[in-house]
């Protein structure tokens, strides 16, 4: 026999008598590995949802545009560009126009009065996506007549049914269905304003198309095969954006849904890196344990002949195998979540995702779970090495500390960590820069913890008197006796805090936009596109019930023409900003008054009246938001172009808008003397109180004036607050997901110097100790390390989640304080529980186990 | 004065019931040295264990200066042992966590006594530990964490001390030296000291010698006072 069979022969009956030596610790080392399951289940379900929907979107752009090339306007065509379109059509070039603007809808049986988005399409629209309707095959009826089409909630809103018919300004349309299903349009848009289709043929005889109204074009162009959008569009962009028409490709389509879904899957992203650090941090801490528990066997191990290698290589081998398995488990829940997320989101996507095991991100979830697994693992497992068969002969569990951090390869698992820890947070980041400040953010947060429990150690050794009472001493005093858990506990703790706190934090601020607009106002009914002569009018409509106006606010839309003297183009072109920036290219609907409203607030400059300005300069007040995007400030000049009349400005305030009221606010305000003459709409508000005079109003106001919109802001209130607490269920639901996500970890972290506890509890017991004292002992130690390790994480959590608001998503923070502090507060009950726990494990052995213990 | 009336001890395994101890009765007069010996498995340590009140017959009773112990609860015989009783172990059985001193400490600081740190300092130097105090178990010998674990029985004065197989894991001459000093503090405390042993030279030195066979006392001699 030669040697090498020898020794071949020799390691496989050692791993075989480790591997049967382990059978009791298994399912606790399997427990331990399964840390990193949630982690694993997040990576899998987030990578897979968002290779779902990468999928969708390519599959569904061409349905969700309706066509190959969108040509899109604010106007009509100018001529020359009309006959361009025109040409494409008896080129082979299908065209099909939708015109859509906004109005009241009326069910002439019912009364019913709703506001509706209108599309008047001509046939052909859609080329793609299939529109089901019902009853069915109603789409192709669709241009016979004069026949509408509409969203099931107009229906419900109107108490209307096929066969109704349907005033849409001066014209009446027969409901010859409701549609079913139709490509793009989440839900909650649709409840806002519903759809109504109708043939273009007959969009000006409602007479809804002329001045004032805000009617939006859209050409759609199919393509044959063998052209491709980016080509075709390729000689037509420049004449067609210098009369400030939009031209989009489906490609284009494509990127644009694929980066709205990006801030969703940002954040979640960040949920993914974070749930598995914590796993590592269980794996680590576990497996930590693990060890303390095997030094016995370990020495005994030595004694029998085996290396300390060979010793090494039979853990890991072990770890390897379950940390495989919690991976695995990890895997199979994620595709879970993967599965039920589209539902639960699907009223906040613009497109219906189909749902696809994706073996990538399968495979990728279990490749990086076990590898962080391994990698955390391994840490606490190279102790193990320095295990002596002494060991056997007199216990010291102080011996596995001494020598570590000084040998090479201890420093190549460090690296190999701290590189896997870098590795996945600049995956994940998707940025450099951003890889680069998690990573920071980590490593920091750890150091601020060691930090920490370092220093409870040191106040805890200084502060111990013997005037306290025994029981709370001894808890104090085990936070720096030798082989304390002061560190381990409070790191894993602290951690765990800080990254559940910050994830809710992250979620809370996201989410700030939506509470905003839940702001709450009296008035409830909003009326627009009231003219000039209709105001006396619609004053009398409302007197009639009692009702009045609350003043009318004049809109006048205008295009920016120039600014400091250069065209919008130039003006980008020297500011590099993108020439197509929708400040730039946006109506403005603006209005003057010579007050600031209760809405606004001055943010740089001050409000009219103050500055000096020759008569042919009038004062503007910008809101903040499209003067950064224009790049102006204070003291430029902006050039107005009033349908066709150029009006001077100069911007002498910048002003924030709360736009959670549904009251008339504006981007532009002017100076009444800018706009004096100029052609205007108003708009008006009043407050109403009961639903039905809301109803009424809406619908006498249709009957007389059919050009008047209105809107039910009440109606509008209650959707917007049913997405709220969608969205809130989704929070809570998030939170309550990385709460249990710190569970395992705290679990692990308590469990290396648990038996120790355990052990000496129950020697306590013998000597005479009651239930009580030792609760009291265990409580007062579980305590003060749940309190350090909760606070800690969580006031880092402030510094992380502002980080992240500021940095990454580019909002501003705010913290919510009273969230944060429960989620501290839990996990300081978790600690204590922990703790308690212990106790009560106390209790069940009886003192005869300090005699039989050997 | 400790009584055993009948005591027995069954443990069920699987499906057959096993007695350990089979109606074991006899009277210890307070300040006696008494001795337990048998072949393994005999039942000594589990005896021990509920003449100690650590845990519950099957049947009989154990009775302490006239408190039954079988009919206490588990606190209230734990309060017991704090106020009467002192336990010496084969594995010596110390706090790794705690110095010698701090572990001596204990069962008078569980009694909320003051005064502790004194009472441990002059045990820890009748034991011949002076010099020792603030070490950790860890970095005494074998026979000084038993010295320890004596100083630590004799902190709260016990009535009754209880050792099983004390020089168990000691050399032949530290076990001898240990069993002299329980003879010595037997004499000076006036307390009652039950030991079990295999070494039947040791266990000889005893005033009273009972052995066990099966769960059962077979012998039970006293030597003449001397
Ligand atoms: N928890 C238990 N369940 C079942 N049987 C037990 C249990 N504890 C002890 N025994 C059995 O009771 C018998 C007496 O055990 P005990 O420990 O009292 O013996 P001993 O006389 O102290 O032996 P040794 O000298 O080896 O220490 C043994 O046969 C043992 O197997
Ligand atoms: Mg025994």
């Amino acid at each position: 026999m030669s040697v090498p069979q020898q020794g071949q022969k020799r390691w496989s009956k050692i791993a075989g008598l480790a591997w049967r030596e382990s059978r009791t610790a298994r399912r606790r080392l399997l427990l331990y590995m399964s840390s990193i399951s949630l982690g694993v289940a997040a990576l899998v379900a987030i990578d897979s949802f968002a290779s779902n929907v990468q999928q969708s979107i390519r599959a569904q752009a061409r349905d969700l545009m309706g066509g190959d090339v969108s040509f899109s306007s604010n106007a009509k065509l100018s001529a020359p560009l009309q006959s361009v379109l025109d040409s494409l059509n008896t080129h082979g070039m299908p065209v099909a126009t939708v015109v859509s603007f906004i109005s009241m809808a009326s069910d002439t049986r019912s009364g019913g009065t709703r506001l509706a988005q209108i599309k008047a399409v001509t046939t052909g629209y859609p080329f793609y996506g299939n529109i089901v309707t019902a009853p069915e095959g109603q789409w192709a009826r669709l241009q016979q007549g004069p026949y509408a089409i509409v969203d099931p909630a107009l229906l419900i809103a109107l108490d209307a049914k096929v066969g109704d018919s349907l005033a849409i300004g001066y014209v009446k349309f027969e409901i010859i269905g409701a549609v079913k299903s139709m490509a793009g349009q989440s839900d909650a848009s649709l409840v806002m304003a519903p759809r109504v289709f109708l043939p273009d043929r007959y969009a000006s005889e409602t007479q809804l198309l002329g001045f004032g109204s805000r009617a939006s074009y859209e050409w759609l162009v199919k393509l044959p095969p063998t052209i491709t959008s980016t080509n075709f569009v390729k000689p037509l962009r420049p004449k067609f954006q210098n009369e400030h028409v939009r031209v989009v490709t489906v490609v284009q389509r494509e990127t644009n849904i694929a980066e709205s879904v990006q801030q969703l899957a940002d954040f979640l992203g960040i949920v993914g890196l974070i749930a598995l650090l914590l796993g590592g941090i269980g794996v680590a801490s576990g497996v930590n344990a693990f060890v303390t528990r095997k030094i016995d066997t370990v020495a005994v191990l030595r004694c029998l002949g085996a290396t300390s290698g060979q010793v090494l290589a039979i853990y890991v081998a072990q770890s390897a195998v379950m940390g495989f398995i919690g991976a695995a488990a990890g895997v199979l829940l994620g595709i879970a979540i993967q599965f039920a997320l589209p539902v639960a989101i699907k009223n906040f996507l613009p497109l219906d995702v189909s749902v696809t095991i994706d073996w990538r991100a399968i495979s990728m979830g279990l490749a990086i779970g076990v590898w962080v697994a391994l990698v955390f693992a391994l840490r606490p497992l190279l102790a193990l090495r320095r295990v002596s068969p002494l060991q056997a002969l007199r216990r010291d569990t102080a011996a596995l500390d001494a020598e570590r951090n000084k040998d090479v390869a201890t420093h190549l698992v460090n690296i190999a960590l701290i590189g896997s820890v870098l590795l996945l947070a600049f995956q994940r980041a998707g940025s450099l820069r951003r890889g680069a400040m998690f990573a920071a953010g980590i490593g920091g947060s750890m150091l601020v913890l060691w930090l920490s429990a370092a220093a409870l150690s040191y106040v805890a050794r200084r502060v111990v008197t013997p005037r306290w009472p025994y029981v709370i001493r001894q808890g104090v005093a085990n936070l720096y006796r030798p082989a304390n858990q002061t560190r381990s506990v409070v790191l894993a703790l602290g951690f765990g805090a800080f990254l559940v706190s910050t994830l809710y934090l992250v979620q809370a601020n996201l989410l700030k936009q939506f509470e905003v607009t839940a702001a709450q106002s009296k008035a409830n009914l909003i009326f627009f596109d009231i003219q000039d002569d209709q105001r006396a009018g619609l004053d009398s409509i409302l007197k009639s019930q009692g009702q009045r106006a609350l003043g009318y606010t004049p809109i006048i839309t205008m295009k920016v023409s120039a600014i400091n003297g250069r065209t919008p183009a130039a003006w980008a072109a020297s500011q590099g900003i993108p020439a197509n920036n929708w400040a730039l290219r946006r109506e403005f609907r603006s209005t003057f008054r010579d007050t600031i409203v209760a809405t606004e607030k001055i943010t740089d400059g001050k409000w009219f009246g103050s500055a000096q300005l020759p008569d042919s300069l009038s004062e503007l007040s910008l809101e903040e938001s499209p003067a950064s995007e224009m790049h102006v400030k204070v003291g430029d000049i902006i050039t107005w172009d009033v349908q066709g009349v150029p009006v001077s400005t100069q911007i002498t305030s910048l002003r924030s808008v709360n736009w959670g009221r549904f009251e008339p606010n504006f981007f532009a305000v002017l100076q009444p003397k800018a706009l004096k003459d100029a052609p205007r709409t108003y708009a008006t508000i009043a407050a109403v109180q009961s639903d039905s005079v809301i109803a009424l109003l809406q619908r006498s106001s249709v009957a007389r004036f059919p050009n008047i919109s209105s809107m039910d802001l009440s109606l509008v209130r209650r959707t917007i607050g049913q997405i709220v607490a969608e969205v809130s269920v989704a929070v809570r639901f998030l939170a309550l997901f990385s709460l249990a996500m710190g569970i395992p970890v705290l679990f692990s972290a308590v469990a290396a110097t648990r038996r120790d506890r355990l052990r000496e509890g129950v020697l306590l017991k013998t000597l005479g100790a009651t239930s009580r004292q030792i609760a009291r002992i265990l409580l007062s130690e579980y305590a003060l390390l749940g309190a350090l390790g909760a606070l800690t994480g969580m006031v880092l959590s402030f510094a992380g989640a502002w980080g992240l608001v500021h940095f990454i998503f580019g909002g501003t923070f705010a913290p919510a304080l009273l969230p944060a502090a429960m989620i501290a507060l839990a996990m300081m009950a978790l600690a204590i529980a922990i703790g308690l726990l212990t106790g009560r494990d106390v209790f069940r052995e009886t003192p005869m186990a300090a005699l039989r213990e050997s | 004065m400790l009584s055993a009336r009948d005591l027995t001890k069954e443990y069920q395994s699987g499906t057959t019931r096993l007695a350990v101890l089979k109606l074991v009765s006899f009277d210890i007069p307070q300040g006696s040295f008494v001795s337990i010996v048998g072949p393994s498995g005999s039942g000594k340590t589990t005896l021990l264990g509920l003449l100690a009140g650590l845990d519950t017959p099957s049947g009989g009773s154990v009775t302490l200066d006239g408190t039954d112990l079988t009919r206490l609860t588990e606190d209230e015989r734990a309060l017991v042992r704090g106020e009467k009783v002192g336990f010496i172990f084969q594995t010596f059985q110390l706090i790794p966590t705690l110095t010698a001193m701090e572990n001596v400490q204990v069962p008078l600081e569980l009694r909320g006594e003051s005064g502790s740190a004194e009472r441990a300092h002059s045990l820890l130097t009748r034991v011949g530990l002076a010099d020792r105090m603030d070490h950790f178990p860890t970095q005494l010998s074998g026979g000084e964490q038993q010295r320890v674990a004596i100083a630590r029985a004799f902190s709260n004065s016990p009535r009754i001390l209880f050792a099983d197989e004390p020089t168990g894991n000691l050399d032949g001459d530290t076990g001898a030296r240990i069993v002299e000093l329980l003879e010595e503090l037997n004499r000076e405390s006036g307390s009652t000291i039950i030991i079990v042993t295999h070494d039947i030279t040791l266990a000889q030195r005893a005033g009273r010698m009972i052995r066990l066979k099966d769960g059962v006392v077979v012998e039970d001699v006293s030597k003449p006072a001397a």
